[in-house]
């Protein structure tokens, strides 16, 4: 039943010939080379601090929530740099292959990169951003907050959440290999069909691509799960629905849709594998295939997984505006509403990312009304904030500052959203990049949240500042070039400009082109910032208190800084809406609890990262079809699994005078403290 | 907007001793959200077998009424539920605390179910062998991965029960098995709930 391929197999190797390592090409021989050598430095200090045994009992197999969100950012931190190299790569060939008399280097003849390269990075830039910058980083943060937020110890499920980032992460790591091991999908970031059936790309980019998404999707999948149950089992006593912070609501929106989102676009890349592997005919251009079967499943995903990030988004908004505006959030219950109508309309606008199917003017009619829909609860949000922000007591911090652009961006890149719902207007605009314009705008609302987030929770985490000074300048740049880059991409996308052109072929664009690169180099300059934002809050390391902004509002804010990995040391009771502020304007915040108690909690696990390790070669084996890699990895998977169902450890309890000991001196139970050997508990003691 | 503050004098703001929440409770509702996120999957796949389910998907093969026999799948589907029911008679064992009653259902359980996979796969190797297999057209495509998507969640079970037919001797009824066996029978009743729309989606409507 395997189709047949084209190029050499063999048993031990599959497809993996050494013609398969790109060491002809310069760019990918550079950034080897860089890669190689911060790997080896990270490697090295690793061993020369002796801290593999550190790294490995208290990063590698922790099941703490803190731990597994921070280790989500740095994986998201990490592709997110890769993404952009890409997107600078992609800015430049276009602002050097313009017109006939381009010049052309390294292979190319216009601009530096070949067009089959190219089409690469650009699938890469897409599928980097959306699936392993921002849905790790994002994921990576409700990781951290949420279970602070509701008054947890942890997560619902400790073991399967590091399950989740060890899957992620196998998917991470696919996507690099690929840049070094045979090449990635040329396709696009949505795998445009029937390009990606096996005789329009007979390599092996559209399996990396396929595995890569498939994978780290079943990750995304359970953390949905585990947040969902977290959120409505977990919370601590006395806190209702109608008291939890909104960004737990719209976390739980925002995993209902990840959890109903992401099964689909698993079953939609099984069905392309079982084209591509067993020659099914699901998608092919003849034998009854059907090419827009795939582009409909594919964005019954696309479309919600565009809210599932962008609502964790508006939540951080949420909890920051009114932090830094010392008043309550306007229209509580108005945002919840608003939350859960987006996600619900989420559902009911996928073909607007293909009008152009021609479905009639009935279907493109209703989709083009359901996506206009989406602009009122919208609205409501957008107004909620505004009022909020009238007559409050404005504090302009880094994250407040990142807050408030994301609001502007959002406004442009809404209102271009609600232009391309028009199913006219997007017959014009249809593949320009004015609609690239548009959905960086919305992405980059995204990542202006993140590092709102990033800059408003990390004191909490760590237990001291981000440098103000560099987080400004990095803030003023980032925002810089944005409105550079994309107001310039608007212009372009109005003047004809196509996306994906590896070519320009009218030289009138050139001012716009060389605008866009300026804007490229300014972000540059920004992550100059970023990095020594990092490095100057590493190197100072200045406390600070449990509420370090001095005016947070919600329960994360209660626990010391940072904060200890059992959380609370006494489970707090909530009597409303923003506990911390109502205990701040009663006197009540430095309340400490009377007497300590024991507290339960999981033990550590390899499990996790062993499979998360195995389904890599799991995916490898499968790309390069070397079957018995694939085979022997599910294997273990299986065995693993069953061998975790064996293991009677049902944690350990922490006494009281260890907590009491432990909130004397706060850095020995902080995020970056080591703790010793604990004797799990056994079954006689857990009853 | 004024927020329900309460008097501040007297209140609690701690909760010492604090139960937490109910272990068996919390991985049950993980487990329906599981099966939510499953029931997506086979969505996502029935709809692609009805969008192929026409003359144009099967492409000069055959349709479905030339490869779908309902009498036999009603014999598939009489092992189906009879499996569910000795599953289910198993846990009415489990709680009087009954080991071996509980391990007498699983048994024949997986008896039942490895009935169900014989006739599947005596249907799918015909097939295969007529050269009718998921290559010859979308059809049948989308109808063998229909049919495999459905038998593979067969076979998880099964796997899945061989493991508890281990731990049940070893463990007893500990925390985690009474939840396991519980989940695993919210498990084996989807599959079957999924057989019987398969059964009326792709063999009743697709004999006529």
């Amino acid at each position: 039943m395997q189709v047949a391929i084209q190029g050499p197999w063999s048993p031990l190797f599959g497809r993996l010939t050494l013609d398969a390592i790109p060491y002809t090409n310069p760019i990918l021989i550079a950034t080897f080379a860089v890669a190689a050598v911060i790997g080896l430095v990270v490697v090295g200090a690793v061993l020369y601090y002796k801290k593999l045994g550190y790294l490995w009992r208290e990063w590698l197999t922790s099941v703490d929530h803190k731990k597994i969100g921070v280790m989500y950012i740095i994986l998201g931190l990490v592709m997110l740099f890769r993404g952009f190299a890409d997107g600078l790569m992609i800015r430049t060939q276009q602002a050097i292959a313009i017109g006939p008399n381009s010049p052309g280097v390294m292979g190319a003849q216009h601009g530096f990169i070949p067009p089959f390269h190219f089409d690469q990075v650009y699938s890469a830039h897409g599928t980097i951003m959306i699936l392993f910058a921002a849905t790790p980083i994002l994921t990576g943060l409700t990781n951290v907050v949420v279970p602070l937020q509701i008054g947890a110890r942890d997560m619902a499920f400790p073991y399967m959440n590091a399950l989740s980032l060890w899957l992620t992460t196998a998917g991470a790591i696919l996507v690099m290999l690929s840049l070094f091991v045979g090449d990635f999908s040329a396709a696009g970031w949505v795998g445009l069909i029937p390009l990606t059936e096996l005789p329009y790309s007979p390599g092996v980019g559209v399996d990396y691509w396929m595995w890569a998404i498939q994978i780290s999707s079943i990750g995304t999948t359970l953390n949905a799960i585990n947040m969902i149950v977290t959120i409505i089992k977990m919370r601590a006593p006395g806190m209702s629905w109608f008291r939890m912070p909104v960004f737990t609501w719209t976390t739980l929106s925002t995993n209902i849709i990840g959890l109903t989102a992401f099964p689909v676009l698993g079953a939609a890349l099984a069905l392309l594998t079982a084209d591509r592997y067993f020659g099914a005919h699901f998608y092919t251009a003849g034998n009854g295939g059907n090419l827009m079967l795939y582009t409909n499943l594919f964005w019954i995903w696309g479309h919600p997984e565009v809210y599932f990030l962008v609502l964790p988004a508006f939540g951080i908004f949420s909890e920051i505006i009114p932090t830094f505006a010392e008043k309550p959030l306007f229209g509580y219950t108005t945002m919840v509403a608003a939350t859960f109508a987006i996600a619900g309309i989420s559902w009911a606008v996928w073909l607007h990312h293909f009008f152009t199917m021609a479905a009639g003017p009935d279907v493109n009619g209703f989709f083009s009304v359901a996506t206009m829909l989406v602009g009122i609860p919208t609205g409501v949000k957008v107004f909620n904030w505004m009022f909020t922000l009238y007559r409050g007591r404005l504090t302009f911090t880094t994250p407040m500052l990142w807050a408030l652009a994301g609001l502007f961006l959002l406004l442009l890149g809404g209102l271009t959203g609600m232009m391309l719902a028009i199913p006219a207007v997007n017959y014009t605009v249809h593949d320009s990049v004015f609609v690239i314009a548009h959905f960086h705008c919305m992405v980059l609302l995204i990542g202006a949240a993140m590092f709102a987030a990033v800059s408003y929770w990390w004191p909490k985490v760590f237990g001291f500042q981000l440098d103000e000074k560099n987080g400004l300048m990095f803030f003023w740049t980032f925002i810089a070039a944005t409105i550079i880059v994309f107001i310039a991409m608007f212009a372009l996308g109005f003047e004809g400009e196509t996306r994906r052109l590896d070519y320009i072929y009218d030289p009138a664009w050139r001012p716009m082109l060389w605008t866009e690169e300026a804007g490229m180099l300014l972000y540059c300059v920004s992550i100059g910032y970023f990095i020594r934002m990092l490095y100057v809050s590493l190197r100072d390391r200045v406390p600070v208190p449990s509420d370090p902004w001095g005016t947070s509002r919600t329960l994360e804010f209660l626990t010391h800084s940072p904060v200890p990995f059992y959380n609370f040391a006494v489970t707090p009771q909530v009597n409303t809406r923003d506990e911390l502020a109502w205990r701040r304007e009663n006197g009540l915040n430095n309340v400490q609890p009377e007497a300590f108690e024991p507290i339960h909690m999981p033990s550590n696990s390899g499990i996790p990262f062993i499979i998360g390790m195995l389904s890599l070669g799991f995916g490898f084996g499968l790309i390069w079809r070397i079957w018995w890699l694939a085979g022997f990895a599910l294997l273990g998977i299986i065995i693993a699994v069953i061998i975790r169902s064996f293991d009677k450890n049902l944690g350990y309890e922490l006494s009281a005078e260890d907590v009491a000991a432990m909130e004397r001196n706060l850095s020995s139970a902080g995020i970056a403290a080591e703790q010793p050997a604990r004797t799990p508990l056994t079954e006689a003691e857990a009853h | 907007m004024s927020t329900d503050s309460p008097p501040a004098t007297g209140a609690r703001l701690f909760h010492p001793h604090f139960a937490g929440h109910d272990q068996i409770s919390a991985r049950t509702l993980g487990f329906w959200l599981y099966l939510l996120s499953d029931a997506l999957v086979f969505t996502a796949v029935f709809a692609a077998y009805a969008v192929l389910n026409n003359s144009m998907g099967a492409s000069g093969g055959p349709i479905a009424s030339q490869v779908v026999d309902p009498v036999e799948g009603l014999w598939q589907t009489y092992a189906v539920l009879g499996s569910v029911a000795t599953y289910s008679l198993g846990t009415v064992a489990l709680k009087s605390g009954n080991k071996a009653g509980v391990m007498l259902g699983i048994i024949l359980s997986i008896a039942l179910a490895l009935i169900f996979l014989g006739f599947e796969a005596h249907d799918l190797l015909g097939l295969l062998a007529k050269g009718d297999g998921p290559s010859r057209s979308g059809f049948l495509s989308a109808f063998f991965i229909l049919i495999a998507t459905h038998g593979l969640h067969m076979i998880f079970g099964i796997i899945w029960m061989l493991v508890m037919l281990v731990q049940i001797p070893t463990m007893g009824f500990t925390t985690n098995v009474v939840a396991r066996l519980i989940n695993l029978r919210m498990f084996w009743q989807f599959q079957a709930t999924i057989w019987v729309l398969v059964y009326i989606y792709v063999y009743m409507i697709g004999a006529f």
